[in-house]
């Protein structure tokens, strides 16, 4: 991957690229995306960074390793999920708060377990595939 | 669409099948990649395919408008799709260390764990 | 022979004595159960262990139970405690103590379990413990052998049993012993035979029945206290347990009775000829013990109020007996360095209590009144003239009871009161740790004869109760019943066993050239087992070839021929297939997606059978793109996307696809997949003709927005209404990452490594 356009035109597709991620991941509740789909944009958006500079400065730029991301998201979702159980209902039940209000249509905004575990969801598909693609860059 | 698809599946189980009889084990993943998007499909199709209405609610409705596409199958498909990603490439990370070690990609010379009994015996 | 300890050595460790001491309590707290239960309220204890399958942790202390619970606890108490001080300082004691002890636990779940799959898991942790108690002189390849019998043989008939009791659980509807029992007999079932012969298999075995007899005196190359606790008191007793639990619903029948008489009989009857043919003081006993569960056996063939008091009454005795004399054995060894009956006598000079508690034992296995073996076996004899093969089974009990009689004559007489013999040590009396068990018994073995009716009232009436399964009278447990034909038996009893008792040198003589003579199954056993091996070995060879590709073939194959089999069997009306409505753009998808198949299957480059790959992808995402499945079509476009990047990763270090030599393309292989192609579009076809039950998408459809708060239906089932299958995905993929990685960068390290090294 020795093309100078591809080099500097990576630094920006990969912003863009992980902003959409997001952008995926936080509409995925109402409209097409959501944690796997916003997953696989941020991984791409690192893998086409590591193909652009390589892989150790890709690592770099993630500041953690992707198991260690991988890890984590498994365990928020896995919080989001136990909180029902602390709130007595059965475990993985959603629960909803509202803010500024009682309900979703007096409500500002909502604080809920569901967005949380999604977000768990998109670091463990983020860490998983570039924990796999990082190790095949390297050691093949 | 949904008999089309099935003979699609058809197509693509004979070669996922045809490919995981070989001997080499790049053909044999490339089978399992056949067999994955073979699966996919039943999923997809024993759900009944809808065209052009995605299962979406309508801001301010309370329920989607009309037919739309079943969103059961949608989900397991998708969960699917991720998990055969990481089958898959498991299973590359395996093919390419035994080829590491063994330098073969010959399965049926991949005898690390059940080498061939002395036939004199 | 005896694995002797040092004498010196100190017994008191931490391991003996709490494994004691908690017996011991676990005794106690049965002791408390006995006036509830001996009033006729069982208790029931439950704890829900795989609700679905209707397996629970149930457990349920009823007469029955409690005596062998009592019995278990108390004996097992005095077993450690004289175990500690018999293997002081062995160097494997601490191990020895917690195999006795989870075998104890083993066997109290065993006899307490209400659940009948609790009871299997419990009957197989007795034969896993109790291997490893008869294995315990581990270098000792006699040892090993017989341990592996052992456990092989109950093992064995531990499967059948569980095949019977899932018979048993399907055809009453439950798994609780109490209710299968509450439900009546099972005779008349259609299983019924087959139930019953399964159930039979796991209780004979277990309880050593001929043919299945020989494991139980191999089994006695464990260390002594072992031999006093399972092969006599405990675990042996567990088929005969189980044929006291399941008597409510399997007994009455002909082949119930035919069987139990039988068999009981002519092991009692051969075991007991064996017994006197013994030279070992151990092995005699161990004979003396197969009579013992032939003889339970037998009595449990019966239904009658006096057949079921004399096996429980008989039962108690025995474990009293027996186990008291087996201690004393290990006693008279561990003093006098041997077991063998013709140097042994005199003993209860240097030790006197030993040869007390000796006597008290022999007592009661002769049946000498006052001791309670007296009662039970005139109970046995009234018994035995009730059941339906009187004429059989009184002329069997009666040579059993005689050579039991004979028996004990050697056994506890002979080396204590017999003229003195040529001892290979000086001997002493035991240390009281090894006393208080045999003495304990002893004396146990005289109150309960003295005063019957409180052992009848508290232990034997409620357990008789509980194998009938409805009151009985009761009043039977007399030591004075008056001048009838049971006591005439006894007296005919004592005559025959005395004389035997002289005569048994000459007896043994001959014995043993019968034995000589006879078959060995013992022997036989061990052909078996080598036949057996050989033949796994061919048949392994035959299946697992170790070539991937026919694993796969025979797998595909199966498959194929499975479902033609059932469309085939089954008539599974016309199927309606319609094109109709197809616009080109279909069409096209379809061609493009079995093009790109066609190409991944026909092609030798590598380069061409990734894009050929990736036409598949993307040919597929757009099928879901056409149908209304944005998110799948996105995930797989994506994913197709990161495939061919690991491909390509992968490729770089991999050789071509056709290496030299290698057979690539073969006709079976291509006949094979068109068959399965098209079976499984036939599949397909006629699951998509077959009206389509929307009731869980309509409930997702309405409960997306108003209860979930999502307008993505699909987002909402995936996060939402099934959050916990997600959880279990996303834990796939992190699992699979982990693998891959662990598999390329984990070798690579452990090579680096070794390279460093060099």
């Amino acid at each position: 991957m020795n093309s100078i356009i591809f080099t500097a035109a990576a630094r920006i597709l990969v912003a863009l690229l992980f902003v959409f991620s997001l952008f995926m991941l936080l509409r995925g509740h109402h409209l097409p995306g959501g944690g796997f789909i916003g997953g696989l944009i941020g991984a791409v958006s690192f893998i086409v960074y590591s193909l652009a500079r390589g892989p150790a400065e890709a690592r770099q730029a993630l500041r953690m390793s992707p198991e260690a991301i991988a890890a984590i998201g498994l365990g928020i979702a896995l919080l989001s999920g136990m909180v029902s159980f602390f709130m007595g209902d059965p475990l993985f039940t959603g629960q909803w708060y509202w803010v500024g209000g009682d309900s979703y249509e007096t409500a500002a905004f909502s604080i809920n377990s569901v967005l949380i575990f999604d977000v768990g969801v998109y670091l463990v598909v983020l860490g998983g595939i570039l924990s796999l693609t990082y190790a095949f860059e390297e050691e093949t | 669409m949904e008999a089309l698809t099935a003979i699609v599946i058809g197509v693509l189980t004979a070669g996922a099948v045809y490919l995981m009889l070989a001997r080499n084990f790049m053909r044999f993943l490339f089978g399992l990649i056949l067999l994955s998007n073979a699966a996919n499909l039943t999923i997809f199709a024993s759900g009944r395919m809808t065209k052009g209405a995605p299962a979406l609610v309508p801001y301010g409705e309370e329920t989607p408008v009309g037919v739309v596409g079943n969103a059961l199958p949608q989900a397991l498909v998708l969960t699917a799709i991720v998990i055969g990603f990481g089958l898959l490439a498991f299973t590359l990370a395996l093919a390419f260390e035994a080829y590491r070690r063994m330098d073969r990609i010959d399965t049926d010379e991949m005898r690390f764990a059940e080498p061939k009994e002395d036939t004199n015996k | 022979m005896a694995e002797h300890s040092d004498p010196n050595a100190p017994w008191k460790t931490p391991a003996g004595m709490a494994t004691t001491a908690i017996t011991a309590l676990l005794f106690l707290f049965f002791l408390r159960y006995l006036p509830t239960v001996a009033a006729g309220e069982p208790v029931r204890w439950v704890i829900p262990w795989i609700p679905s399958l209707d397996v629970n942790l149930s457990f349920w202390i009823d007469g029955l139970s409690l005596m062998f619970a009592l019995l278990i606890t108390g004996i097992g108490a005095m077993v450690m405690l004289y175990a500690a001080r018999y293997l002081a300082g062995h160097p494997q004691y601490n191990r020895f103590a917690l195999y006795l002890f989870s075998f104890m636990l083993s066997m109290l779940g065993l006899v307490l379990a209400d659940n009948v799959i609790a009871l299997f898991v419990f009957w197989e942790l007795t034969t896993f413990t109790s291997y490893l108690l008869i294995g315990f002189s581990h270098t000792d390849p006699k040892s090993r052998r017989n341990a592996l019998q052992a456990l092989l043989l109950t093992a064995a008939g531990g499967l059948a049993l569980l095949a019977g009791f899932i018979m048993i659980g399907v055809t009453q509807g439950t798994f609780e012993l109490s209710e299968i029992n509450a439900a009546g007999s099972l005779e008349g079932q259609p299983f019924y035979m087959l139930i019953l012969i399964l159930v039979l298999l796991g209780a004979f075995t277990k309880s050593a029945q001929v043919p299945f007899h020989f494991w139980l005196p191999n089994a006695m190359a464990a260390p002594t206290p072992v031999s006093a606790y399972l092969h006599s008191a405990t675990m042996v007793k567990g088929g005969v347990y189980l044929l006291a639990r399941m008597h409510p619903s399997l007994s009455g029948s002909d082949a119930w009775i035919w069987a139990l008489s039988v068999f009981g009989a002519v092991t009692a009857v051969f075991a007991s000829f064996m017994a006197l043919r013994q030279t070992d003081l151990k092995q005699t006993l161990a004979y003396t013990t197969l009579m013992a569960l032939g003889t339970l056996t037998m009595f449990l063939a019966g239904s009658t109020g006096y057949a079921i008091t004399a096996a429980m009454t008989f039962l108690l005795v025995h474990s009293l007996y027996k186990a008291g004399l087996f201690l004393m054995i290990g006693v008279v060894d561990h003093a006098t360095g041997t077991r063998e009956a013709g140097v042994l006598g005199g003993l209860s000079k240097t030790m006197p209590i030993t040869g007390a508690a000796a006597a008290a034992a022999a007592l009661a296995m002769a049946g000498i009144p006052p001791f309670l073996g007296f009662i039970a076996k005139e109970v046995a004899y009234a018994g035995a003239l009730e059941m339906r093969l009187w004429l059989f089974i009184v002329p069997m009990a009666l040579i059993a009871f005689a050579l039991m009689f004979a028996v004990a004559g050697i056994v506890a007489y002979k080396p204590f009161y017999g003229p003195q013999g040529d001892l290979p040590r000086e001997p002493h009396e035991g240390p009281w740790p090894m006393l208080l068990g045999p003495v304990t018994l002893g004396v146990l073995g005289l109150l309960f004869g003295l005063l019957p009716g409180i052992g009848a009232y508290y232990l034997i009436e409620p357990a008789v109760d509980a194998v009938l399964g409805r009151p009985d009278t009761g009043g039977r447990v007399k030591l004075w019943a008056g001048f009838n034909l049971p006591l005439l038996l006894s007296l005919i009893t004592f005559a025959v066993g005395f004389l035997l008792y002289q005569k048994h040198l000459q007896l043994r003589e001959r014995l043993a050239r019968i034995e000589a003579r006879a078959p060995d199954l013992d022997a036989g056993w061990d052909v078996f087992l080598e036949r057996f091996m050989a033949f796994s070995k061919v048949q392994t060879r035959v299946i697992q070839t170790g070539v991937l590709r026919q694993y796969m073939f025979a797998t595909f194959a199966v498959f194929a021929v499975t479902v033609l089999f059932t469309f085939l069997a089954r008539d599974l009306g016309a199927l309606s297939v319609s094109f109709t409505g197809l616009s080109l753009m279909e069409w096209g998808v379809a061609l493009l997606i079995a093009a790109g198949a066609v190409l991944v299957v026909l092609t030798s480059s590598r380069i061409v059978a990734l894009v050929a790959l990736g036409v598949v992808g993307i040919g597929v995402a757009l099928i879901f793109i056409m149908y209304s499945a944005p998110d799948v079509a996105i995930t797989q476009l994506l994913v197709e996307l990161l495939v061919v990047v690991l491909l390509a990763f992968a490729f770089l270090k991999m050789p071509m696809l056709d290496t030299k030599g290698a057979q690539t393309h073969s006709f079976a292989n291509g006949v094979l997949a068109v068959v399965v192609g098209s079976v499984t579009t036939l599949v397909i076809l006629f699951v998509v003709d077959t009206p389509f039950d929307r009731r869980l998408t309509d409930f997702f459809e309405a409960a997306s927005w108003t209860e979930a708060f999502g307008r993505n239906i699909v987002n909402v089932i995936l996060v939402d209404f099934r959050t916990l299958d997600t959880f279990g995905e996303i834990a796939v993929v992190m699992i699979a990452a982990l693998g891959a990685f662990a598999l390329l960068k984990g070798f690579a390290k452990a090579r680096a490594a070794k390279e460093d090294r060099k």
